[in-house]
């Protein structure tokens, strides 16, 4: 375990107290809530492990950092915003995936991309926003954010 | 939805899921049996990445399932809709962060806010931090990039997010006066 994860139970475990303390059936109701959650993310969660598993075992370094590392240019970076703005995976899966391939040979821009596009963005849920909050609103909003997130993308791969 | 119609719904989904799984775990299977040689490194990188979820997803678990008793939904719309300014933005990022679900949750809270008066503005920077820079996805973040990573994107993605908020606050204010303006030329 390390200081992160030590820090992150810690947080849990004292809003957990906290919670008892003010009101015990509502924090008897969050945990529940916690493990149901927990349950239903589980197989996904276990899905993408596996699929970090084989993507490092069977794509060597070399293949990742052609396609997305420092050398793969706007256009790849470009391709890489755009696969994040259509994948519908939970954001809190996308952040290992984006380690295991920052650490062999993804550039900083190209997971940075994915990421912010991956969270910012939602193709599939776009014509349910449309439908609630006018054209005009979700396309602007889902179109000006694909163009922050490479500008983040490519700030922070000036400055890592 | 019905809360009965919501449970079938939800449980069917989680079926789904384990079914995709059962079909990855024999998909995994077959092509490891094709090439033995890959077994090493596909279990102890699974494995590696497996521990690194498991001492964290729980208690990032706890943490959201807290906050959704704690703080309804109701709350949130209630302090959204009475702000303004650079408080207001603030606000709206702070809510925004809040763990309560998915995106397509807070769509009807937007459209209701806006309905009752609330800055576009306002409204689209709390979309964006709700999209983008939840709590429990900062820590997972946090844990798997580095400090460095998490805060920086952290900083930019406020920045960006507030700027696109008021541009689109100024595209859409211009486009209804236009729309005024035609009316009154119509008459």
């Amino acid at each position: 375990m390390n200081i992160t994860a030590i820090i992150i139970n810690g947080i849990a475990f004292a809003a957990l107290i906290f919670a008892f303390i003010k009101d015990k059936d509502k924090a008897v109701k969050s945990i529940k809530i916690a493990f149901k959650s927990f349950i239903k993310m589980l197989p996904v969660v276990l899905i993408m492990i596996i699929a970090i598993g084989l993507l490092l075992g069977f794509v060597p370094p070399e293949q990742i950092s052609r396609f997305v590392g420092e050398q793969s240019g706007v256009g790849g970076i470009l391709l890489v915003g755009v696969v994040g703005a259509l994948m519908h995976i939970p954001a809190l899966l996308s952040f290992p995936l984006a380690a295991s391939i920052l650490e062999n040979g993804a550039s900083v821009t190209a997971v940075v991309a994915f990421i912010t596009t991956l969270t910012m963005i939602g193709m599939i849920t776009l014509p349910l926003e449309i439908k609630i909050l006018g054209k005009k609103m979700a396309l602007l909003r889902n179109g000006i954010s694909f163009v922050i997130a490479i500008l983040i993308a490519f700030i922070m791969g000036m400055i890592l | 939805m019905k809360p009965n119609e919501k449970q079938a719904d939800q449980r069917k989904k989680m079926i789904r899921s384990w079914i995709f799984f059962g079909i990855t775990i024999v998909f995994v299977v077959v092509l490891l049996s094709i090439f033995p040689e890959k077994t090493g490194p596909v279990t102890s990188t699974a494995q590696e990445y497996f521990i690194e979820m498991m001492v964290i997803l729980p208690a990032v678990m706890i943490i959201m399932g807290l906050f959704s008793v704690f703080i309804p939904n109701e709350k949130v719309v209630k302090y959204l809709g009475k702000t303004s300014g650079i408080k207001g933005m603030a606000i709206s990022i702070l809510i925004g962060t809040i763990p309560t679900g998915p995106l397509y949750i807070a769509f009807p809270m937007a459209a209701t806010l806006l309905k009752k008066g609330a800055r576009v503005s306002n409204i689209i920077v709390f979309l964006s931090a709700w999209a983008c820079i939840k709590i429990p996805q900062e820590l997972v973040e946090l844990r798997f990039l580095g400090v460095e990573f998490m805060f920086l994107r952290l900083i930019l993605t406020v920045i960006f997010v507030i700027l696109m908020g008021v541009i689109i606050e100024r595209i859409i204010e211009r486009d209804k006066r236009g729309n005024i303006m035609d009316k009154k030329r119509g008459e």
